[in-house]
């Protein structure tokens, strides 16, 4: 049997069917492959998490060393005004509340973690931003003092290679060490980023070169969350 | 009236005939999808900033292109005349997601790669060029070693631009310090390596017009080479 093909009704007939076929194929395969894809996302978390601690890990042996450092310690969601708040702090997606508009500053969960090193406690600090292109996001761990930066992981969506997508290279997370985000008495101090080389300097930090709006971006997720999170350190 | 001619010539030809040999090395230089048909430019100055990105988009290319041109292919005396950009617009887009989301399945780390450039492949205009200009009117062999001609010969440039802008944008290959690292260091507060001798990064080469550029310094070297591929009008 010959068929028409510019007839209407094959036309329909076979968007139909071309649509469904795509639509099963893709929903099976979402759906088996969900599981998966989510422990893998989980993985990555605490392999981020495990990294603001200095801790080099492997998909293999997060799950390990985060149940050691990390896992066996509490955590906590606190509020914008320090309070702490109902909230398991891992499940958390920093990255689609930050998105959201239509939560209020004051609706908005924050995280915090505490991580167990050498006999130190350290807290870390999720962060998410704006990049040049799309978000940037990453951990930073405090030391016991509650105000100098004991480690920094970045990492971001899709910023310019060799520019922006620089920040999450060691060179840069690096110069974020022993900076510190308050004072003595844990009263807020901005870090800031330079583009004059003057980084060695306290409460500054060397930025990229052709990557300003990525660093500037750190720069805000930073402090803007720091500052957030210091109501709550100044209570405990 | 295709099928009957196609019929008619069915004894078929060996898989790896002359003509078939001719679909795989053809788009490596004298028909290549950048430098003669001029396509995929888009992708080409996005991601050839680093040779791994390069390596990685090729990777993808290649393994949408394949797929694709032979599910095009086997369905072409089905798709009809009207709708067939959609249509090949919904294969592509299918197999990319498909694609993606068994990398993040399997191998998450290629994936969070990869992810950036979802966009960009099925944008891509060497698929649709290929779907359209080849695949809808051969069979699924052919249309294979087509794919496989094309993505190569883009991979090729792909590589040769990336190779170019990653040395002198960044000092390094493959994300392998090769001039030296502008990053200072105690003792070498320029950084080490030809960096220390005064050596500075080129920050052009970083950015997308350096791509078009040395696109076009290839397509000039190409053409000087061979005369034929210069159109006269």
């Amino acid at each position: 049997m010959k068929v028409n093909k510019d007839n209407t009704g094959y036309i329909f007939l076979f968007t139909f069917l071309l649509i469904g076929v795509v639509a099963v194929i893709l929903s099976i395969l979402a759906t088996s492959l969900a599981p998966q894809i989510s422990k893998n996302n989980e993985t990555k978390k605490q392999m981020d998490l495990l990294q603001s601690i200095g801790i080099e890990s492997t998909r293999a042996n997060a799950k390990e060393l985060f149940q050691k450092y990390i896992g066996s310690n509490p955590s906590y969601v606190i509020n914008n005004r320090g309070e702490v708040v109902e909230g398991n702090a891992f499940e958390i997606d920093i990255r689609t509340q930050h998105r959201d508009k239509s939560i209020s500053e004051d609706a908005k969960k924050y995280p915090l973690f505490i991580a167990n090193k050498d006999g130190q406690t350290l807290y870390i600090v999720p962060v998410v931003g704006k990049g040049l292109w799309g978000p940037i996001w990453g951990y930073v761990s405090l030391k016991d003092d509650k105000r100098t930066i004991y480690g920094v992981s970045y990492d971001h969506l899709g910023e310019t290679p060799g520019l922006g997508a620089e920040i999450k290279q060691k060179f840069f997370t690096d110069r974020y060490l022993a900076e510190t985000v308050a004072d003595e008495n844990l009263n807020y101090m901005p870090i800031k980023i330079v583009k004059d080389g003057s980084g060695a300097q306290p409460q500054k930090v060397d930025g990229i070169t052709g990557g300003t709006i990525t660093s500037k971006g750190v720069e805000e997720m930073v402090n803007r969350t720091m500052e957030i999170y210091l109501n709550y350190l100044k209570t405990i | 009236m295709s099928e009957v001619a196609e019929k008619v010539k069915a004894p078929a030809e060996p898989l790896f005939s002359k003509k078939n040999r001719k679909l795989v090395s053809d788009p490596l230089s004298d028909n290549n999808p950048i430098t003669i048909q001029v396509l995929g430019i888009c992708s080409a100055l996005a991601i050839t900033v680093q040779v791994e990105q390069a390596v990685v988009m090729s990777a993808a290319v290649f393994f949408v292109l394949a797929l694709g041109n032979v599910v095009i292919s086997l369905l072409r005396n089905l798709i009809p005349g009207r709708i067939r950009i959609i249509v090949q617009l919904v294969v592509v887009a299918s197999l990319v997601i498909i694609v993606n989301q068994v990398l993040m399945a399997f191998l998450p780390d290629v994936s969070a790669k990869l992810s950036v450039f979802v966009g960009l492949i099925i944008t891509n205009c060497i698929i649709m060029g290929r779907f359209e200009a080849f695949a809808m009117g051969n069979k699924p062999w052919p249309s294979f070693m087509d794919a496989v001609g094309n993505a190569t010969g883009y991979a090729i440039i792909l590589i040769i631009v990336a190779v170019v802008r990653e040395l002198l944008g960044s000092g390094s290959l493959y994300g392998i310090p090769i001039l030296g690292s502008p990053i200072p260091v105690e003792g070498y507060p320029n950084g080490t390596g030809l960096f220390d001798m005064g050596y500075m990064n080129n920050n052009l080469m970083v950015l997308p017009p350096m791509a078009l550029i040395v696109v076009g310094i290839i397509i000039w070297i190409q053409r000087s080479r061979n005369k034929n591929l210069i159109e006269s009008h």
